[in-house]
C-alpha cells in the first residue's frame, strides 16, 4: 500500500512515545492549522548560539506530532545556523526537491510525505515554528 | 430516483470515474445543466447588468432578475425579499452589520454551540464592540436545540436570536418554527443559518415565519460564488447598506446619494451574474427531482451507512439520531486526520477536522471529527466502499499497536 511510505514505523513510535514533550518555559513559537487542528508549540533552551535543549507540545494528527518529536532530537546540540541548514534540507526533501541527508538524521523517514501533498503541511508545521524562532536575532535565553 | 441516471449528469465522474464523493455538507457536485447555463451567459450574453440601452444587456439583466424570482418562489418569498450575495457567510455578515445599528448596548443576542462559525463570529465581534450580551443556549444530551431550553435561555433582554437550520457537523434539523413563534412572543428577531438545510428540504419561509435567512448556492448542487439572503421587506426596508457604490443607488450629488429600494440597494457593485443564473438553474434541477424524493434516498443510505458502521468495532459514532444524510465519526485512538489517509487513496473524499464549527467539537471533547455527508448521487457502492475503507483503516493502524 502507498500509504506505506506514509506510515513508518519510526513515525508511529514517535507519536506514541514522543520524546521531549512538554514545554519548560523557554522562549517558544506556536502554530496552528485551524483546518485540520494541529497545534504545536516548540520552544529550545539557547546558549552561546547552540541549541541546547528543544521541547514541543501540542495536539494533531500521528505526522504533525512525531515530527515535532524527532525534530527536537534532530535539532539538539546543534548551532543556530546548523540548525537553519538542517530545516531548510527537510523543506526541500519534503517538497521532492534535492536535498542534503547531513543532520537531517532520523528526520529522512518523512521524505515519503512528498508523495501526499496534502500532508506536507503535517509534517512541516514544528519545523517552521522552530525556524521562527530562532529566525530573528534575539534567541539567546537570559 | 435512478442514481445511475443522475451520476451521468455530473460531469466530474466522467473525469473520475472511481471517485467516491462522501463531502456534499461542504459543497455539492455541480451538474452540467448548472455548468452550461453558466457557459451559455458567458458565450452568448456576457455582458453586466443594467446597462439597459443595448439588447444584450437587457437579456443579461432578465436572466440575472429571473434568477432573484425563481429563489423567492423556490422558498416562498418575494422578489424584493432577496439580496444576492456571494455565499451564506457574508449574508450572515452582512445581517449582523445592518442589524446591529438597531441594538443597543446590553441588548442580548442568543446563538447556539451547534453554529457554524459563520453564524457566531459576526456576533461574537459585534458584541465585543457594541457591549451586546452574547449568549450560549444549552444543547440538550444528545448536542441538540430544543424549545424548551431556549424558552428558559430567553431574557427581558433579548433581541436576537442567530441560530442554525441543520447543524453541519450533527445532521440535526432544529425545530425552528417552535423556536420561531417564541422568540416573536418575546419581541426577537430570529436569523438562520439554512446552508446545511437548504439542499435537504423544502423551506418555507413564510411557514417558518423567519426574519432572515441565508444560504449558498454551491451546497445545493448551484455554482460557487453566489449566496443570498432572504429578509422580511418590512425589516429590510428599515436596514441601510454596508456597502455602497455602483448599481444600489438612484441618484448621486456632491453630498448625498438616493439609494434604491430593496433589494437592489443592498446589492452594491457588478454582482455574480453567471452564478445567479446556475443558481437558477440548480434550483430547476431540484425541483426536477423533487424534495420528497432526495429526501427518501438519503435515509436509505444513511440508514444502511449506519448499520454498516456500528457492525465495525473501533468506530464512535457522534450523531446516531442525523436527520439528514451525515455521520460525524471517529475511529478510536486515531487522529482524524490519520483515519482519512486511506480513504484518500481510494478516491474517497470525506472531511476530517473542525468543519469550521469548532464550539461543537469542543463540545464533543474531541480533537475534530470524521464527516461523511451524502446526496443524490451516492449509491450503496459508495457505502460499501466507504465501510470497507472504514475496516481496512482499523486493521492497517493496528500494526503500529503494541
Amino acid at each position: 500500500m502507498r500509504i506505506n511510505n506514509l506510515y513508518r514505523q519510526v513515525i508511529m513510535d514517535h507519536y506514541k512515545n514522543p520524546r521531549n514533550k512538554g514545554l519548560k518555559g523557554f522562549r517558544s513559537s506556536r502554530l496552528r492549522n485551524p483546518s485540520c487542528g494541529d497545534d504545536v508549540t516548540v520552544e529550545a533552551r539557547i546558549s552561546n548560539g547552540v541549541l541546547e535543549e528543544v521541547n514541543h507540545d501540542g495536539k494533531g494528527c500521528s505526522i504533525c506530532c512525531s515530527s515535532a518529536s524527532v525534530m527536537s532530537e534532530v535539532l539538539a546540540g546543534k548551532t543556530i545556523d546548523e540548525a537553519k541548514e538542517i530545516i531548510s534540507s527537510f523543506y526541500k526533501m519534503i517538497k521532492n526537491e534535492e536535498f542534503s541527508e547531513e543532520g537531517l538524521d532520523e528526520a529522512v523517514v518523512y521524505q515519503g510525505v512528498s508523495q501526499f501533498p496534502a500532508r506536507m503541511k503535517c509534517a512541516t508545521i514544528s519545523w517552521t515554528a522552530l525556524e521562527e524562532l530562532i529566525g530573528d536575532g534575539e534567541v539567546e535565553q537570559k | 430516483m435512478n442514481v445511475n441516471k443522475i451520476r451521468t449528469q455530473f460531469p466530474i465522474y466522467d473525469n473520475h470515474p472511481n471517485l467516491t464523493y462522501l463531502d456534499s455538507s461542504a459543497t455539492s457536485l455541480t451538474p452540467r445543466v448548472v455548468i452550461d447555463k453558466m457557459n451559455e451567459y458567458y458565450s452568448e450574453y456576457g455582458v453586466n447588468i443594467n446597462r439597459g440601452v443595448y439588447l444584450m444587456s437587457h437579456m443579461a439583466t432578465e436572466a440575472y432578475e429571473n434568477a432573484r424570482s425563481k429563489v423567492a418562489e423556490f422558498i416562498n418569498s418575494d422578489s424584493r425579499e432577496i439580496v444576492f450575495t456571494k455565499n451564506t457567510t457574508e449574508s450572515l455578515n452582512k445581517i449582523c452589520l445592518m442589524y446591529q445599528k438597531k441594538l443597543l448596548p446590553g441588548d442580548e443576542i442568543i446563538v447556539t454551540e451547534l453554529e457554524h462559525h459563520s453564524s457566531v463570529l459576526p456576533w461574537q465581534v459585534a458584541s465585543k464592540e457594541k457591549g451586546f450580551k452574547l449568549t450560549y443556549l444549552p444543547l440538550d444530551d444528545e448536542g441538540k436545540i430544543t424549545l424548551e431550553n431556549f424558552k428558559k435561555t430567553v431574557s427581558k433582554k433579548s433581541k436576537v436570536l442567530a441560530i442554525t437550520y441543520v447543524s453541519n457537523v450533527m445532521g440535526y434539523i432544529t425545530p425552528l418554527k417552535e423556536i420561531i413563534k417564541y422568540a416573536h412572543e418575546n419581541d426577537m428577531i430570529v436569523i438562520v443559518d439554512a446552508a446545511q438545510a437548504i439542499p435537504h428540504m423544502q423551506i418555507d419561509v413564510k411557514d417558518l415565519d423567519c426574519d432572515f435567512l441565508a444560504f449558498s448556492g454551491h451546497k445545493m448542487l448551484g455554482p460557487t460564488g453566489i449566496g443570498v439572503l432572504y429578509g422580511k421587506a418590512t425589516l429590510l426596508n428599515n436596514l441601510e447598506p454596508i456597502d455602497y457604490g455602483g448599481d444600489m443607488n438612484e441618484e448621486v450629488s456632491l453630498y448625498d446619494v438616493d439609494i434604491r429600494p430593496i433589494p437592489h440597494c443592498f446589492e452594491a457593485g457588478t454582482p455574480p451574474i453567471a452564478e445567479a443564473i446556475g443558481l437558477a438553474a440548480a434550483i430547476d434541477y431540484i425541483n426536477a427531482i423533487g424534495y420528497a424524493n432526495i429526501i427518501e434516498h438519503e435515509e436509505k443510505l444513511l440508514t444502511y451507512a449506519l448499520d454498516k458502521i456500528s457492525k465495525i468495532d473501533g468506530v464512535t459514532i457522534y450523531n446516531k439520531n442525523a436527520d439528514i444524510g451525515v455521520i460525524s465519526f471517529n475511529l478510536n485512538n486515531i487522529h482524524p486526520h490519520d483515519a482519512t489517509a486511506l480513504f484518500n487513496e481510494k478516491e474517497i473524499c470525506v472531511r476530517a477536522g473542525h468543519h469550521c464549527a469548532q464550539l461543537i467539537t469542543k463540545w464533543l471533547k474531541c480533537d475534530g471529527t470524521v464527516r461523511a455527508s451524502f446526496y443524490i448521487y451516492n449509491d450503496y457502492k459508495d457505502i460499501d466502499k466507504f465501510t470497507d475503507t472504514i475496516r481496512e483503516t482499523i486493521k492497517f493502524f493496528k500494526q503500529f499497536e503494541g
